[in-house]
């Protein structure tokens, strides 16, 4: 008899802390992709988008809790209710909208090649400069670098864009290797088994400024375009409610310079989307 | 989620099974491999001596008591931090993932095959040793005729379970960008984010290859144990 008292007091407590659970929106980042998400020096998650998303949930009057996930399970463990968004620095794609759906893009995706300061790589065209590389003018330039990339090895994260870019362009040309974070493909280009490495430039640039990856450089030119598309917070698609919520808190959360403001804050340069 | 999608499925283990033949290759070489230098660490275990003893111990301890993937993050991320070791000649190998992974598997398995062994020789009855030595059997013919043959059955059942860990410890090297079944998985799942279809389709597998490993490990216990069985004498009188 009091075990079922016990038993019955702990299951109620149980479900009112579900109940509670569920107001809260749950934000799942990753927590290894500095300087969008990463862990703090005391193990707090930092970042341009712990900012943004404590930003929205204000704007949106609702509570979050923001969780590390890994990259590699993050969308299947959306859509099976583990947690209610993204914000991973995740881009927009056709790919990705085939299983869920994206608020209204609240950042640029920008990638680049890094290279070591000696390698043949480092002298790769248009250093730099923007190239969308669904433009007429990339064609020649996607061609020379191809050559000049042939028989190399590239790192990417896996299940990026960056990783669809370089099956895309460069499939046949490089060796390409997927790593679980970008920080280990960072550790193989400083080691040398990498040639090179492609990823969002403002990781990169982030990853330059530390020690270890003294020596590098970005190479090449700063793509964008299709295949990096624009990054927006993944959702359930059956979440329509949530998703106009967070479509209005990026919309007034850009129009009042909030995004641009915490951009350069963090990266040093503007990533909020044109259009 | 429609897990009865049949033209997903066998497209998708057909993708997979192109990584059979790398985690087939990462087991063998591990395998042979571990199993030299765990004869080695079973001899000097039983040496007798205590510095050899302690060594192996020591090499036991520390290989049994990490995680297998700690040890092939500090084999592929740790040892290349070391800017001498990248000017060594055992850089071509280590800045290999393909020889990080073997490398790594091997002396995982090496420390466990070696307590099996040595388990299966101190399980020799020692009286039949004695007698051995009685009749004047040098060193060798004694391993060869009386301990090896013993050892090598009553190893087995746990050497087969080994050798199925290791199969399923292969998947660990595509944490290190190897392309190995649980690798091209991985791979498949970001192009079409269906991972319970995938994994069902990679966990087949890797239950395929080791239900072929146990067949072959109990014919070879079935052979080798063909002393132990009754001898069915066909007499004809009782049937």
């Amino acid at each position: 008899m009091k075990l079922t008292l016990i038993l019955s007091a702990v299951a109620l407590a149980a479900s009112l802390q579900s109940a509670h659970a569920a107001d809260k929106i749950r934000i799942a980042t990753e927590g290894a992709y500095a300087p969008w998400n990463f862990s703090g020096p005391n193990g707090t998650l930092e970042g341009f988008e712990i900012d943004l998303a404590n930003d929205l949930c204000k704007r949106m009057n609702r509570e979050c809790e923001i969780v590390a996930q890994n990259w590699d399970g993050i969308i299947p463990s959306l859509t099976a209710g583990k947690y209610d968004a993204i914000m991973a620095g995740m881009s927009i794609t056709p790919k990705r909208e085939e299983v869920i759906a994206f608020s209204t893009p609240y950042a640029a995706a920008i990638n680049s090649f890094a290279v070591l300061d000696d390698s043949d790589l480092a002298g790769l065209p248009m250093a730099g400069k923007p190239l969308s590389v669904d433009s007429e003018a990339a064609g020649p330039v996607l061609e020379e670098i191809a050559k000049l990339v042939g028989g190399k090895t590239v790192g990417v994260q896996g299940s990026t864009t960056a990783s669809s870019f370089m099956e895309q362009y460069f499939k046949d040309a490089a060796d390409v290797r997927e790593y679980k974070t970008t920080e280990e493909h960072d550790f193989d280009l400083v080691s040398g088994r990498l040639d090179a490495v492609v990823a969002n430039a403002t990781v990169l640039a982030a990853a330059m400024e530390k020690e270890d990856m003294a020596g590098t450089k970005l190479a090449g030119p700063l793509f964008s375009g299709k295949v990096f598309g624009m990054i927006g917070i993944g959702l359930r698609k059956e979440d329509t409610a949530l998703k106009a919520d967070f479509d209005a808190a990026i919309t007034a959360a850009r129009a009042d310079g909030t995004v641009k403001t915490l951009s350069e804050k963090w990266f040093k340069l503007d990533v909020s989307p044109q259009d | 989620m429609n897990l009865f999608d049949i033209p997903f499925l066998v497209d998708n283990f057909l993708a997979l099974c192109r990584g059979i033949p790398l985690t087939l290759q990462l087991t063998v070489l591990s395998v042979s491999s571990g199993a030299v230098l765990a004869m080695l660490l079973a001899g000097l275990r039983l040496s007798g001596n205590r510095v050899l003893d302690g060594l192996a111990r020591g090499y036991i301890f520390v290989f049994r008591g990490t995680p297998l993937l700690v040890q092939l993050y500090i084999i592929y991320y740790g040892l290349s931090q070391f800017p001498e070791l990248r000017r060594s000649f055992a850089w071509p190998f280590l800045r290999e993932p393909y020889w990080c992974a073997s490398l790594a598997l091997c002396l995982n398995t090496a420390a466990y095959s070696a307590e099996i062994i040595r388990g299966g020789v101190i399980a020799v009855p020692l009286g039949q040793i004695e007698a051995a030595k009685a009749y004047g059997m040098g060193r060798l013919t004694l391993l060869r005729r009386i301990i090896a043959p013993q050892a090598l059955r009553l190893m087995l059942p746990a050497y087969s379970n080994e050798l199925i860990l290791v199969v399923k410890s292969t998947a660990l090297a595509s944490t290190i960008t190897m392309m190995e079944v649980t690798g091209i998985a991985a791979k498949l799942i970001s192009a079409s984010y269906r991972p319970v279809e995938i994994f069902i389709c990679a966990g087949a597998i890797y239950l395929l290859l080791n239900f072929s490993i146990t067949r072959l490990l109990r014919f070879f216990e079935h052979r080798l144990s063909r002393d132990q069985r009754p001898h069915v004498v066909a007499t004809g009188e009782q049937a």
